[in-house]
């Protein structure tokens, strides 16, 4: 028997804490707290502005990538990964 | 060689190469008709999903609304790519080890209830109709300009060509003319903003240009040096925030729930061959997205930079300050003619005068003899196109947008017609009414169905309830307050049972879509708006695009609490759950 709770529950923890980070810079950094950050500029962008506009984005792609291969690893871990040519 | 002459030479050069790979990869089966056989590969896949989900309002709509919204237009760009995050980590993995053809399937399936498929399907034509009517505002846009006739008739003319394309090839011939529409639609919007970001900054990359500093001498930055400019003219500063943090808040929420319930993105990842594969797809899928979702800021704020510019010539105020109509250039008198751009002398000095009226703006523009903006109409859904001529870019180039804007349109709607076709043959007919209807009686009602949802989208598109990207952005709102939470809760919550999945839907859709029409008219004609669509008569000041986000708490809610109260949910539905949840044993690509 396969431990499919145990491999629920790592899933969730790594989707959770991904989410974390998706509001933290969207909603967070690029809506609720943009007038704070916006006080901060580096080069032409103002900091909130740029989270808004570009960081948040760039954020994004790199968290899918992470959650992927965290998720393939514990795919294999549980052993309920498919297996080649399934 | 002239602007028109180029232009169709380029359209009808991409248009050739759509249609030749479409008829090679004709649907053989309604299988390949539906999901392409299953067996495209992730880095593919994702380019294919890129092109069939920047649409119109990605590609022609949105750098426009954020060169006259400035920072409040983030909402779109946070939330159509924040969506990924959700779809790639809620939804993608587990729909494809179910591994069926659509949506209302899964859900028919999981809330065993044929009740919850019919509702699933209401919601899909729903939104996806209402996604459409975005779609062919952008077209008629981008046809009446480049033919140079009126808005109308571009739209009938693009209508035409989106049935022709639509109805030629299913999925598998779609997946790879995305690829390929992908590739021109990503060169034309990229090339004329490292154009323009060049010669306004010296940065060749439009992102960086953005934060870059002013090549003019000034050593400004270009993003202060916009505050400045509209600020001057009694518009609100670029970077700052207009509109309610709430709003904005719940706007971005609500595309990114749209976005990952979506019916045709989601159809995207039954196409790849492993689970595996599903996750990584969404992220190339993003990855080509946000090449150029990061591009489109720095379009809106140069266009707008170069708009304010060729009309305030000089110090404003100034005698001499202001472009006169006479000599206005060429891309202004080709705007004219399709009515998305009038000007009106209302002060008769034949001089243009284009100002807002925040600040003391008002009482300055009186001591100038100035009688009012006289720009009395700048469509936003121009701003794209327009751009590369207003910079100034060789004809080769503004051609080669017209190109992109067309195959971003093209691509979207029809993607979302099949999904339409498909909800309506497939689920409707084949699944629940018709049972023992072939495939060729099932391939040809959904042609004809995908002919009815042009002709209405159409008719609607004339008189669209607001610029491409507010179209979208509501077909969002709808996605995401119906089909969305029954996704999801139908994989994380076990205990979600038919009852609870079917009123969750049913108040998510409906509270949105009644909260819609009340400002935008019912079923979108204008003339029955119950109330003025503007801030002091929303409700608690939501906008109705934003309120999806409260629409699918609603459904979260009401299907929680109902699946709590009623009967649990069967033996063999609850193994199905577990089966979803691990990627072991999902079906290999080909087996339908």
């Amino acid at each position: 028997m396969k431990d499919a709770v145990g491999y629920w529950q790592a899933n969730l923890k790594l989707v959770v804490a991904c989410l974390i980070v998706w509001f933290v810079v969207s909603f967070g950094f690029g809506i609720l707290l943009v007038h704070p950050l916006n006080n901060i500029q580096i080069a032409g962008y103002k900091l909130g502005f740029w989270f808004a506009q570009q960081g948040s984005m760039y954020i994004f792609v790199a968290l899918i990538f992470i959650y992927a291969n965290k998720m393939n690893k514990i795919d294999r871990q549980f052993d309920v990964d498919e297996k080649e040519g399934a | 060689m002239g602007l028109k002459a180029w232009t169709f030479l380029v359209v009808g050069l991409t248009f050739a190469i759509y249609i030749v790979i479409a008829i090679r990869a004709r649907a053989s089966s309604t299988s390949d008709f539906y999901v392409a056989g299953k067996g495209v590969p992730p880095v593919l896949n994702g380019m294919a999903t890129a092109a069939d989900w920047m649409s119109a309002a990605s590609f022609i709509s949105m750098a426009g609304l954020i060169a006259f919204q400035g920072y409040d237009a983030s909402a779109y760009l946070m939330g159509w790519t924040g969506g990924y995050v959700l779809l790639a980590m809620m939804l993608a993995p587990y729909l494809r080890k179910y591994g069926k053809f659509t949506v209302p399937e899964f859900i028919g399936d999981r809330f065993y209830s044929q009740q919850a498929r019919i509702v699933a399907v209401l919601c899909l034509i729903t939104c996806s109709v209402t996604y459409v009517i975005g779609q062919m505002k952008g077209i008629g846009v981008a046809f009446s300009r480049f033919l140079e006739v009126p808005f109308a008739l571009g739209l009938v003319i693009g209508m035409a060509i989106v049935f022709v394309y639509a109805v030629l090839g299913g999925m598998k011939g779609i997946t790879y003319t995305q690829i390929a529409q992908y590739c021109v639609l990503i060169f034309a919007y990229t090339v004329p903003a490292i154009f323009i970001a060049v010669t306004l900054t010296g940065i060749p990359i439009p992102q960086l240009g953005l934060g870059g500093s002013m090549a003019d001498g000034s050593g400004m930055f270009l993003l202060d040096k916009l505050d400045k400019i509209c600020v001057d003219l009694g518009f609100a500063a670029y970077t700052a925030q207009k509109g309610s943090t709430m709003n904005i808040f719940l706007l971005t929420m609500s595309l990114m729930i749209g976005t990952a319930g979506l019916p045709h993105v989601i159809i995207r990842f039954f196409t790849v061959p492993r689970v595996k594969d599903a996750r990584f797809s969404a992220g190339w899928a993003l990855v080509f997205i946000a090449i150029l979702y990061t591009t489109a800021p720095a379009v809106g704020a140069m266009a707008r930079l170069n708009l304010m510019e060729t009309i305030q010539t000089g110090a404003v105020g100034a005698p001499d300050g202001n472009l006169s109509y006479e000599d206005r250039p060429t891309w202004f008198k080709n705007w004219e003619k399709t009515g998305l751009l009038v000007f009106e002398d209302k002060n008769g000095d034949g001089k243009i005068q284009y100002y807002g009226n925040s600040g003391d703006m008002a009482a300055k523009a009186e001591s100038y003899g100035w009688k009012g903006n006289e720009m009395v109409k700048v469509d936003r859904d121009i701003m794209v196109l327009a751009n590369p001529e207003i910079a100034g870019l060789p004809n080769w180039v503004i051609a080669l947008v017209a190109a992109g804007g067309i195959a971003a349109a093209l691509s979207t709607a029809a993607g979302l017609l099949l999904a339409i076709a498909s909800a309506i043959s497939h689920d409707l007919l084949k699944g629940i009414f018709m049972k023992h209807i072939d495939e060729k009686q099932e391939l040809l009602a959904s042609r004809i169905a995908m002919a009815f949802a042009i002709c209405v989208a159409g008719y609607l598109g004339l008189n669209p309830p607001g610029f491409a990207a507010e179209v979208v952005a509501l077909a969002f709102g709808l996605a995401a307050s119906s089909i969305f939470p029954a996704l999801m809760l139908g994989i994380f919550d076990k205990r979600c049972n038919n009852i609870g999945a079917i009123c969750g839907m049913l108040t998510g859709l409906g509270s949105t879509l009644v909260y819609i029409f009340v400002y935008k008219g019912w079923f979108f004609f204008k003339a029955t708006a119950m109330l003025p669509d503007n801030p002091a008569n929303w409700m608690l000041g939501i906008s109705p695009g934003s309120f999806g986000a409260i629409g699918a708490l609603l459904n979260f809610v009401v299907a929680i609490i109902v699946s709590r109260n009623t009967a649990e949910v069967p033996e063999d539905v609850q193994k199905l759950v577990e089966e979803i949840r691990i990627p072991e044993g999902s079906g290999t690509a080909v087996t339908h």
